[in-house]
């Protein structure tokens, strides 16, 4: 189990196996341990460099980001947009080029444009995480609500999960959808028609049901999540306006009774009080708003670990082929900052690694 | 080594440590992740045949302060760490299978003072594989069999909890080409 977790960059859910989203839950719930001690912080990625790269603005992403990388001893750097040469003209490409001639081990990165993480993961030595890339998908957050699914629910498999709101611009429901399908969950969606057009269902490839009214997805739901209407991406006109979202499709506490008797009611954030979700909900017994930003920095962390911890064997000291001295210094790590071979060598390391790979001992 | 020796070697470990600490008062076991868990209680239920009262055990996993995370191929399971209470002022020892380069013991006190601070930490393993393999000034306070081995050479410890079979071997270290 633990030697096929083979991945360089987390791009999104959809390119997953279920062995490996399982995976990375797992990891997560021992992380989530570490947050609770007196000293919340573990050695494991000593030395290791990630960068938040954040093209567009974020508090609760960006801060989880950067408290998991602290929390494994990391060292985290984050740059926004409203600060860095993006806006003095400099493309994605050369940002990229620059960030990896200093040598990062992860780069996390947010940006508007869908598939922009995959653009980057192409040009980079380091791992590649997606905190959200447009319309497409948001993995961490599709993991992170897993886990606290999980927790609650004790599994994924056989529940019912209604996503109401903004399906049509959201990644976050995007992320979900696959990840709640592939291990088992039935999904429906719903929302206005405009937002949650009737073709959706076979774009995503997905079981997922479309349902015209959100009273037919929430029946007899055992989570129903809640998406933020996102005015950042002219949702504005979509609708009429946003009293009438409020009005017609703001979910509120009669909505959340048609659900399971023991539903649970989650929320992205950050949230739309009084347009897409009512504060009886939010502040309600069954939200769990909150716990997913905590388990948030838990899935992070294993993320970050997984990525930019033991996955640097990939890319790191055996690459060379020399026989990995314990504790060898940071300069002989192997070729970085855009070297062509990059691409090469990480496509062969798949056998590579197999081949130097010593069965689990500690004696 | 069959289950018999273990079980007298666990039993020798276990009233040496009621010697040197007094009684078993204060004393927490704490087992190192995979069969240093086992060894932790079986000591456990020795001593509490010994003194009447059972000592409490702690899980370690070091698989966060390993000093090689980026050299080991499989990326290793983390399972967690389970203390019993505070550790502070207490007596721990650590317990695990085998003592080779010391490396894994280095990890755990790290890991231990993370917690807390013990008044103080000592070390039984059930086999010490000798002082020329350590990388680490490192000496275990408890030894259940010195057992001199070559680089070459893998301990493996069975233990019912994990395997099949009960018993300690010696085994030739396969070699890379054969591991894959």
């Amino acid at each position: 189990m633990s030697a096929n977790f083979n991945l360089k960059h987390l791009l999104g859910i959809r390119e997953l196996s279920v062995a490996q989203i399982t995976y990375l839950l797992d990891t997560a719930e021992t992380f989530r341990d570490v947050s609770k001690r007196e000293i919340k912080k573990v050695p494991a990625l000593r030395g290791r460099t990630v960068i938040n790269l954040f093209f567009e603005p974020s508090t609760r992403t960006r801060t989880s980001f950067e408290i998991a990388a602290k929390r494994l001893s990391a060292d985290a750097v984050n740059i926004s947009v409203s600060t860095s040469s993006v806006s003095k003209g400099e493309t994605l490409l050369d940002t990229a080029r620059n960030l990896e001639a200093m040598a990062p081990d992860c780069i996390v990165i947010r940006h508007s444009s869908a598939g922009a993480p995959q653009h980057l993961a192409r040009a980079s030595n380091a791992a590649i995480v997606n905190a959200g890339d447009g319309s497409h998908e948001h993995p961490t957050q599709a993991l992170l609500d897993a886990l606290t699914i999980r927790e609650h629910k004790g599994r994924i498999a056989g529940l019912k999960v209604a996503i109401i709101g903004d399906v049509l611009h959201s990644r976050v429901a995007r992320s979900n959808i696959y990840l709640l399908s592939k291990l088992g969950a039935s999904v429906s969606v719903a929302g206005p028609g405009t937002l949650v057009p009737p073709e959706f269902a076979e774009l995503i490839e997905s079981g997922v049901r479309v349902e015209r009214r959100i009273e037919d997805a929430l029946v007899d739901a055992d989570v129903v999540m809640i998406l933020r209407v996102q005015r950042e991406r002219q949702t504005d006109a979509f609708v009429p306006s946003m009293r009438e979202y409020a009005v017609h499709y703001g979910l509120q506490l009669r909505h959340l009774n048609l659900a399971a008797p023991d539903a649970i009611a989650m929320h992205p954030g950050p949230m739309n009080r009084g347009i897409e979700i009512s504060s009886e909900i939010a502040d309600g017994g069954r939200s769990l708003i909150l716990e997913q930003v905590t388990n948030g920095v838990a899935v992070r962390m294993a993320v970050l670990y997984l990525l930019a911890g033991a996955g640097k064997s990939e890319n790191g000291t055996k690459r060379n082929g020399k026989n990995a001295t314990r504790g060898s210094s940071p300069t002989n790590r192997g070729p970085h900052a855009g070297s062509p071979r990059g691409v090469v060598d990480r496509e062969g390391s798949a056998a590579k690694r197999t081949r130097n790979s010593k069965p689990e001992t500690r004696n | 080594m069959d289950g018999a020796r273990i079980n007298r070697a666990l039993a020798r470990l276990a009233s040496e440590i009621v010697e040197e600490n007094h009684g078993s008062d204060d004393l927490i076991l704490v087992g190192i992740r995979r069969r240093g868990v086992p060894l932790a209680q079986r000591i456990a239920d020795k001593v509490a045949d010994l003194e009447g009262k059972r000592p409490p055990v702690g899980i370690l996993d070091i698989t966060l302060y390993r000093d090689d995370l980026s050299t080991v191929g499989a990326k290793p399971v983390v399972s967690g760490t389970e203390l019993p209470g505070d550790i502070e002022g207490r007596n721990i020892v650590l317990i695990d299978d085998v003592l080779y380069t010391g490396r894994t013991v280095r990890a755990a006190i790290d890991q231990l003072i993370d917690f807390g601070r013990p008044r103080r930490v000592q070390l039984a393993v059930l086999i010490d594989r000798g002082n020329e393999h350590r990388e680490l000034p490192i000496q275990a306070d408890y030894i259940g069999k010195l057992v001199p081995t070559k680089k070459s050479e893998i301990i493996k410890v069975m233990l019912t909890e994990f395997d099949e079979d009960e018993g300690v071997v010696i085994v030739e270290r396969p070699t890379a080409e054969a591991a894959s």
